[in-house]
């Protein structure tokens, strides 16, 4: 049995590696891959809680994160197409109309 | 679970059902008809008959869904103040839905599917249930910030919100995964009751746990230091897009901190530091940078930001009399923020509308009613008598006094003192600007009437007769057990 | 921890059985590069264009709507599982629920997504 320890660090690292990739990529779809990446290692932590406490409702859990983020995805990747289409870029650097 | 409990649990959701389901036909039937004045109205008779399914719920709490859904005044009371708000943005989005070519019927759907995410997260005690109603409250908005989609300035306010409001929510599942694993459980209740053991059992799970979750609603409720978006979002949204974002989400952000605090980290004495901390970063930067700012909505946002500051004032002071006073001030912004929304929505309508503050410049010589109406909101904005803005204010100070926090509301009053200056700026370009060229009129609908009737009288009557009110949101204070 | 030890051989092994192979087929195979060899392959067909092309970005609707009805059999699933001990409430429960996704399904059809304009 593995400890619970290696699980959370593994989860913890996942997390700061994706909300480091948030801040420094300027690529929208690279730092929605961040993001994605820290929902991940949320579901990571709670499954092994889960595992670890012997509760079933982790598991729910998870699959309710698994869906919100999926329909993140599919709003976000929209969203995205959308900005492409008017600017051809996705490059988060170049969208600074709102700062005069 | 047999049929009749599910019976009696699908009636305490009752009023979220009815919107889901008129939100959904709405969504359906755009596609085939294209009268979009009645799917507005089918919008509108939806969160009216939920408001009425929600009133009934008062004063008789109920919890079902193994105690995941909790109706008791508290959410009821959010409940009114979302789908107020709901209704309000609706009667003001109309017409400059149909001025600026985007009256699509899937902006009234995502209006209502936000509703009743924001709902959800009143009336619950879950961090499951609240991490839910957040999603689906926050989904439809990042689609309605960037609903103009020929527009630039849209798209770039949809991304921005998109990317921070996930970032944000990632933050807020860490945290309620830390908080599952220090607890064994997601229900605030039973994380209070067990919280001096859990304490001494996991101590660091259960404070990295708390302050992520804090973390992540701060972003939502937009407390400085994790308020960057907020301008860039509000001055590119639809304007309003940008009063629904101003009063829905934040409130429903309030709404879930006030029963995080209370119930689930009470225990925490450390946390009133840094809430201290947040409330006076919030509420400086806030009025500060709102004195530099030329577009209105951009100086509306940071007002936004500031008037969070003076509810996490009510926030840092803690317990009963503060928490209600918190609520009652939620109240009072709504009608006064909508109302003012309201206002500037009309004058953005006009072509060419950039929403500069110079443009407001000889409004009152057009359209005097007009004027002294946005004088109105922006009096109350700026706390001045007799007007719901002062009351809210009042409340709050006098409750933070009462406990002991007296640098606190010093600095909160210095602030609303610095406020009074911006606010008055817009009205004395409203009164005594000289216009460039003569003002274009603005059109003028029987839902406007409505949406400004009803947020004037909301500002004057929570003003004169705070009684009332406050008795109202003191009954709404969830029992502290 | 011993139990553990077999992992590590493996992935020393599969890591030692492609590096060993890499190196062998280097040493020994004939090497007569010309212009055509060193094309991209694409199926046969001669190639055109790099090969970092940008993909039509409808591409990702019809992703995007995949990976919504794709996430949603997860909550199916359970309910399969348990479907014996969960009687008939459950399985007007999961009606709604896909008559909801068909709703969407619905809107998506209607605004003319499916289509390949």
């Amino acid at each position: 049995m593995i400890p619970i320890a290696h699980y959370l660090i593994l989860g913890g690292l996942l997390f700061a590696i994706g909300a480091v990739g948030v801040i420094v990529s300027r690529n929208l779809i690279v730092m929605f891959m961040s993001i994605e990446l820290m929902l991940n290692a949320a579901n990571l932590a709670i499954i092994a809680f889960s595992r670890s406490l012997n509760l079933m409702d982790g598991h729910v859990f998870v699959f309710l994160i698994m869906a919100v983020a999926a329909a993140e995805a599919a709003v976000g990747l929209a969203i995205i197409i959308a900005i492409f289409r008017n600017r051809e870029t996705i490059n988060a650097d170049k969208f600074n109309l709102l700062r005069r | 679970m047999d049929i009749r409990s599910a019976a009696i649990d699908l009636g305490l959701i009752s009023p979220e059902i009815i919107i889901l389901a008129s939100a959904m036909v709405v969504l359906l039937l755009g596609t085939v008809l294209k009268s979009r004045g009645l799917m507005a109205f089918l919008s509108l008779l939806g969160l009216v008959v939920g408001l009425v399914l929600v009133l009934q719920q008062w004063s008789q709490p109920q919890s079902g869904y193994y105690g995941m859904v909790l109706k008791d005044n508290f959410s009821v009371f959010f409940s009114v103040v979302f789908i107020m708000t709901a209704i309000i943005t609706l009667l003001m989005a109309r017409d400059y839905l149909i001025a600026k070519h985007i009256d699509r019927h899937e902006f009234y759907t995502l209006l209502m599917f936000s509703t009743v995410g924001m709902m959800l997260m009143a009336g619950s005690t879950d961090l499951v249930v609240i991490f839910l109603g957040l999603e689906i409250m926050s989904v439809p908005l990042y689609v309605m910030a960037g609903m103009n989609k020929i527009d630039p300035k849209s798209n770039e306010s949809g991304i921005k919100y998109f990317m921070i409001g996930a970032f944000a929510s990632s933050f807020l599942v860490f945290g309620i995964a830390l908080l599952y694993g220090a607890s064994g459980t997601t229900d605030l209740r039973r994380i209070m009751a067990d919280f001096s053991f859990l304490k001494m059992q996991s101590e660091l799970l259960l404070y990295s746990g708390a302050l992520l979750v804090m973390t992540g609603f701060a972003f939502k409720v937009a407390a400085v230091p994790f308020h960057m978006w907020v301008p860039d979002v509000y001055e590119g949204a639809p304007t309003p897009v940008t009063g629904f974002f101003s009063v829905g989400p934040k409130a429903a952000g309030f709404a879930a901190l006030l029963r995080i605090c209370v119930y689930g980290f009470s225990g925490m004495a450390e946390l009133t530091a840094v809430f201290w901390l947040l409330a006076v970063l919030t509420m400086v930067v806030g009025n500060v940078l709102a004195i530099f700012q030329n577009n209105i909505k951009r100086m509306l946002a940071y007002s936004s930001i500031a008037h969070a500051g003076y509810i996490l004032v009510a926030l840092t002071a803690g317990g009963e009399g503060a928490v209600s006073s918190a609520v009652y001030y939620l109240l009072a912004y709504m009608f006064f923020n909508l109302g003012g929304f309201t206002i500037v929505t009309i004058i953005d309508s006009r072509t060419g509308s950039n929403s500069q503050i110079d443009e407001i410049k000889g409004l009152a010589g057009r359209h005097p009613y007009l004027a002294s109406l946005l004088a109105l909101f922006m009096f109350a904005l700026a706390g001045f008598p007799p007007t719901a803005g002062f009351m809210g204010k009042f409340y709050i100070f006098s409750e933070a006094v009462r406990n002991g926090f007296v640098w606190l509301t010093v600095i909160a009053v210095m602030n609303s003192l610095v406020s009074v200056f911006y606010y008055l700026r817009v009205v004395v370009a409203a009164f005594f600007g000289k216009p460039d060229q003569e003002f274009s009129p603005v059109s003028f609908s029987p839902a406007l009437f409505i949406a400004l009737l009803v947020t004037a009288v909301g500002t004057l009557a929570l003003g004169c007769f705070p009684g009332y009110w406050l008795e109202l949101s003191q009954m709404s204070m969830f029992p502290i057990i | 921890m011993a139990s553990y030890a077999a992992v590590l051989i493996f992935l020393l092994l599969g890591i030692g059985l492609v590096l060993v192979t890499f190196f062998t087929a280097r040493l020994i195979r004939p090497s007569n590069p010309y212009k055509e060899k060193n094309q991209t392959y694409e199926c046969g067909e001669r190639p055109f264009g790099d090969s970092w092309v940008q993909f039509n970005n409808r591409f990702y609707i019809f992703a995007l709507l995949f990976v919504i009805f794709d996430v949603e059999v997860v909550f199916l699933f359970p309910w399969a599982v348990a479907f014996n001990q969960l009687g008939l409430f459950a399985l007007i429960e999961m009606v709604i629920f896909i008559v909801i996704l068909v709703f969407g399904l619905v809107y998506a059809w209607k605004k003319g997504v499916l289509k390949w304009v």
